[in-house]
């Protein structure tokens, strides 16, 4: 297992976790627009969600558009 | 001189009646038909939105990014997609220009647009911009490839040097974001109106329809606005409201206005007034 700060909360993943299975993990729905993933503060673009591993320790950040001004 | 060009252009654009009010809007490199913005934030639920934003005619609206919430209730992008409008992307929240660089990217891949708000704000009490962070994310999110809006001080010189650093437009507010003041300095919109070359929006501050139109008077290109529709009581009404301000206060300043005079001038002959004693 490996364990991550994911939207702020400490979460544990199987050990070739992938950034999907953070996604999946935080709620995002992976197949809408408007959602993208920061790994340690870089952005991890969409097509890379599938293959990207997932490191101890690593802070991700799933976002997703909500009503703003 | 810019304010020249501005009304030259639209006496050369020998309307056609049916197209008016108003020529096309250029921002972005994109033409666009309506010149108010309207941020999504602040409806007391997603069918008020809708009404209001279809009422508002508006083409572009303002959404932002936060962290997925796993118990969220329908869709802000469903709605705006549903009207064929465009989502434009903001950084609110953001104190420095490393959060906002961060955010403008995380935008830029969520919505799959390289358009985004920049908002940099120095504390949450007045929401005012911090021209210091403002103006070196802007510089950063050019540099990549960004269209970048700049939400920003009613300041002349901020102004020209976010337009010195490629932004696509200024944004100044009439005052903080959420007061409903109305525009506090129309004579600093006025000089940032004068030197600028690109679109001036309008953006916070506004209350009511009389101060959009006024924007719009001084010469603005557009205005921007969320909370005076989403928090009025009738939102798809005060929607309505500045469509039509909008559209009133861009005529009246291309109409050319009576000059101000301190004494009467009358409208009605003098000559030939029948002796009735």
């Amino acid at each position: 297992m490996i364990r991550i700060e994911l939207n702020g909360d400490r979460v544990e993943l199987d050990e070739d976790a992938r950034v999907a299975d953070a996604v999946a993990r935080a709620g995002g729905n992976s197949g809408s627009r408007g959602v993208a993933v920061a790994v340690d503060g870089e952005v991890v673009p969409r097509s890379d969600w599938e293959r990207t591993r997932l490191r101890d320790e690593q802070k991700v950040e799933v976002v997703g558009a909500i009503q703003g001004g | 001189m810019a304010e020249e060009v501005r009304t030259a252009s639209s006496r050369d654009g020998a309307r056609e009646a049916g197209e008016r009010p108003g020529e096309a809007f250029a921002l972005g490199g994109r033409s666009w038909r309506s010149r108010l913005i309207v941020g999504t934030g602040g409806f007391r639920s997603l069918e008020q939105m809708e009404v209001a934003l279809r009422a508002s005619g508006t083409e572009i609206v303002t959404v932002a990014l936060r962290r997925v919430d796993p118990l969220g209730q329908g869709s802000v992008l469903g709605v705006i997609d549903r009207l064929g409008l465009f989502a434009l992307p903001n950084t609110a929240g953001c104190y420095t220009a490393r959060d906002a660089v961060r955010t403008a990217r995380l935008a830029r891949e969520a919505f799959e647009t390289d358009w985004v708000k920049l908002e940099v704000i120095g504390d949450d009490r007045t929401l005012l911009p911090d021209a210091v962070e403002l103006v070196d994310a802007a510089e950063t999110l050019v540099d990549e490839g960004f269209t970048v809006l700049p939400y920003t001080n009613d300041d002349p010189i901020l102004a020209r040097r976010l337009e010195d650093a490629g932004c696509a437009a200024v944004m100044p507010l009439g005052s903080p974001i959420g007061s409903g003041a109305g525009i506090r300095n129309p004579y600093n919109v006025r000089i940032i109106v004068e030197q600028a070359s690109v679109p001036v929006i309008l953006d916070a501050g506004i209350g009511t329809a009389s101060d959009a139109a006024l924007a719009m008077e001084l010469g603005c290109d557009g205005v921007l606005l969320a909370s005076s529709v989403s928090r009025a009581e009738d939102p798809e009404r005060m929607a309505t409201a500045m469509r039509k301000a909008v559209e009133s206060g861009y005529e009246a300043r291309h109409a050319g206005r009576i000059p101000r005079r301190l004494h009467a001038q009358a409208s009605t002959p003098e000559e030939g007034v029948p002796e009735l004693d």
